[in-house]
């Protein structure tokens, strides 16, 4: 670490203003404060002062995603290996060939997802000749995890650039984005390239054809429950692997046990709203029972807290809806966001077979409603006050 | 009297002066009534999946906007104002009824596939606008370009449109396969985006982005 600062002071005046490489300024200086805390402090206004800044909150955000990734890449593995018939018994059983066909199967998308996003943000932070924003860093990590194995990675590369221009850098860069830039990819391949995004085929890797792949949540779709499996598919799915993980589906989005200990961190270090996530889960909740009582279909009867289980509710609850730019930002507001957000994510599902996963859309109408519920939330907090200071001046 | 046997100077202007031709050219670019004004989005976003009856399309809102646009300056002088709606309404809807008549006879499929877009030509925004914003308050002939005009910049923009989505969405152009199949067997895959009218947007979008950004002095000051 010594021998770097000591190179990054010996080079900057390089890049300061009138140096030999002065048009790389922005690119020397994110890479410098993402190694090292700047010396510059700001001077003026008003500041709050803390330890904490963009790079270290996104490097949290990673952080509480490595759980869900790492589990991820071995589950790849395991659901390739399960649908060839090796590897029986145990799901431990030939765990490093499994990890590795995943790494194999994973890494390309996180390495293309990440070159690509931070390429155009390099590019357009040079352009505009403002600093390199970290924001991307956890859209970057974000984008494998929603995804299934198989995607080719040129549509990862496409969604990605498309993702990043027309979600942020059109509104203006890291934080000023009106939907979130990872589903933003993912909203943008499902509804261009259907067959690669949904269906019973895409979830398993390299996949003999007669094996169903039908997801849990397919399953519930079509029959009602989630448990049940085609007849040419060897084995149930059962409570338990849908909460360890053991099933079919997005990269990062089947261990509900890896989402969990990466909300609890995000909690706990207080980089992500716990409110919002929980919101989210009572709203599915509601709405789950709602539909218990209405009991129409076979879907609107399956027991309520199944909903958590399956799919990437759970995902999109802990790591896309609490996204502190895009998610709402008053008190009662994020309790009003959250409930929205995990209603519409089980009513999609339940009501619309062609979209089996609803928290990818009801997240994002979430992201468009959560200005206007702060605007109301604020106002409504604006004519309370008002109320009590007319009662009071009617008193004195 | 005399003035019809003494000829004016206006009347020695050739036909197509450059404030004519300012009439054609404007809406081309400058004043694009899709782009710059805003104007009938809707069909711009609904017809373009295809060139060919974009094509169509373009023709036929270019005809009503222009015969419209003569039409109604004709007889503005005799319209009263407080009912100019109505038979503004009227003017555009027998024309709009002609038009879907011919498409009907002469080419019945496209003319199914446009399908009520054709009949909704009345409800688009260009065709009242220029009525209420040139026709009823100009010459027939400065009407009749400023119609053609219109009719032209918004065929330009929709035929740009239907290009793209064409193009990237079944990999076509007029019907015609452009991309060829080495590229589908090399993994490429057309994009459903571009077949559904959000697609178009996103198009028309990117068309204003790269307008501008040739046009600096389209950029509204801050």
């Amino acid at each position: 670490m010594e021998f770097l600062k000591k190179k990054i002071l010996e080079l900057r005046p390089d890049f300061e203003k009138g140096g030999k490489y002065a048009q790389f300024h922005t690119l020397f200086d994110g890479f410098a404060t993402f190694l090292f805390t700047p010396d510059r402090v700001s001077r003026g206004g008003t500041h709050i002062k803390a330890g904490i800044d963009l790079k270290r909150t996104m490097f949290f955000v990673i952080l509480a995603m490595v759980p869900s990734l790492l589990f991820g890449i071995f589950n790849v593995g395991h659901q390739h290996f399960l649908a060839l018939g090796e590897f029986a018994g145990s799901p431990l059983n030939g765990l490093w060939d499994k990890f590795f066909y995943g790494a194999l199967k994973v890494l390309p998308i996180v390495i293309v997802s990440y070159s690509v996003g931070l390429g155009i943000e390099f590019f357009v932070a040079s352009k505009k000749g403002h600093a390199i924003n970290e924001g991307f860093l956890v859209s970057g990590m974000l984008i494998p995890l929603v995804l299934p194995p198989d995607i080719p990675l040129w549509m990862v590369g496409l969604s990605t650039a498309f993702a990043v221009v027309f979600a942020k850098e059109v509104f203006g860069g890291t934080g000023m984005n009106v939907l979130n830039v990872a589903l933003t990819a993912r909203v943008f391949l499902f509804f261009a390239y259907p067959t690669f995004m949904s269906g019973d085929q895409v979830w398993i890797s390299e996949k003999p054809d007669v094996y169903s792949g039908a997801t849990a949540l397919a399953n519930a779709a079509a029959t009602g429950t989630p448990f049940q499996i085609s007849a040419d598919q060897p084995w149930n799915y059962s409570l338990q692997d849908m909460v360890v993980g053991l099933i079919p589906g997005s990269i990062g989005e089947t261990s509900k046990i890896a989402i969990l200990l990466g909300a609890a961190f995000l909690i706990i270090t207080g980089i992500g709203s716990g409110v919002i996530m929980i919101s989210v889960i009572l709203g599915a909740l509601l709405m789950g029972l709602i539909f218990n009582g209405i009991g129409m279909t076979p879907f609107m009867n399956m027991p309520f807290y199944l909903h958590l289980a399956m799919g990437g509710l759970l995902f999109g609850a802990v790591f896309m809806a609490t996204d502190p730019v895009t998610a709402a930002h008053t008190g009662t507001g994020k309790w009003i966001y959250g409930l929205l957000v995990g209603m519409m994510a089980v009513m999609i599902r339940v009501f619309n077979p062609a979209y089996p996963e609803g928290i990818m859309l009801a997240v994002l109408f979430g992201n468009v409603m959560a200005p206007l519920i702060d605007n109301y939330v604020v106002q409504a907090n604006i004519a309370r006050r008002n109320k009590r200071l007319a009662a009071r001046t009617s008193l004195a | 009297m005399s003035d019809v046997l003494v000829q004016s100077p206006a009347e020695k202007k050739p036909l197509l002066g450059k404030k004519e031709r300012k009439l054609i050219t404007d809406p081309l670019s400058d004043n694009n009534p899709v782009t710059i004004q805003v104007l009938g989005i809707c069909s711009a976003l609904a017809v373009t999946t295809q060139m060919k009856p974009t094509m169509v399309m373009a023709l036929s809102v270019t005809a009503v906007v222009a015969l419209s646009n003569l039409v109604i300056s004709l007889m503005r002088n005799a319209i009263p104002p407080r009912i100019r709606i109505i038979v503004q309404l009227t003017v555009v809807s027998v024309l709009v009824i002609l038009v879907d008549q011919i498409l009907k006879a002469y080419m019945y499929d496209i003319s199914k596939q446009l399908s009520v877009f054709v009949g909704l030509i009345i409800t688009n925004c260009i065709v009242m606008g220029r009525l209420e914003a040139y026709a009823m308050g100009n010459k027939p002939f400065p009407s009749l370009l400023d119609g053609l005009g219109n009719g032209f910049g918004y065929g330009a923009v929709i035929l740009t449109v239907a290009f793209f989505r064409e193009l990237l969405g079944s990999g076509k152009l007029f019907g015609f396969k452009v991309i060829p199949d080495a590229v589908y067997e090399a993994g490429y895959v057309n994009n459903g985006l571009m077949m559904i009218p959000a697609g178009a947007l996103f198009v028309v979008a990117c068309y204003i982005w790269v307008q501008r950004s040739f046009a600096k002095h389209l950029e509204e000051k801050e």
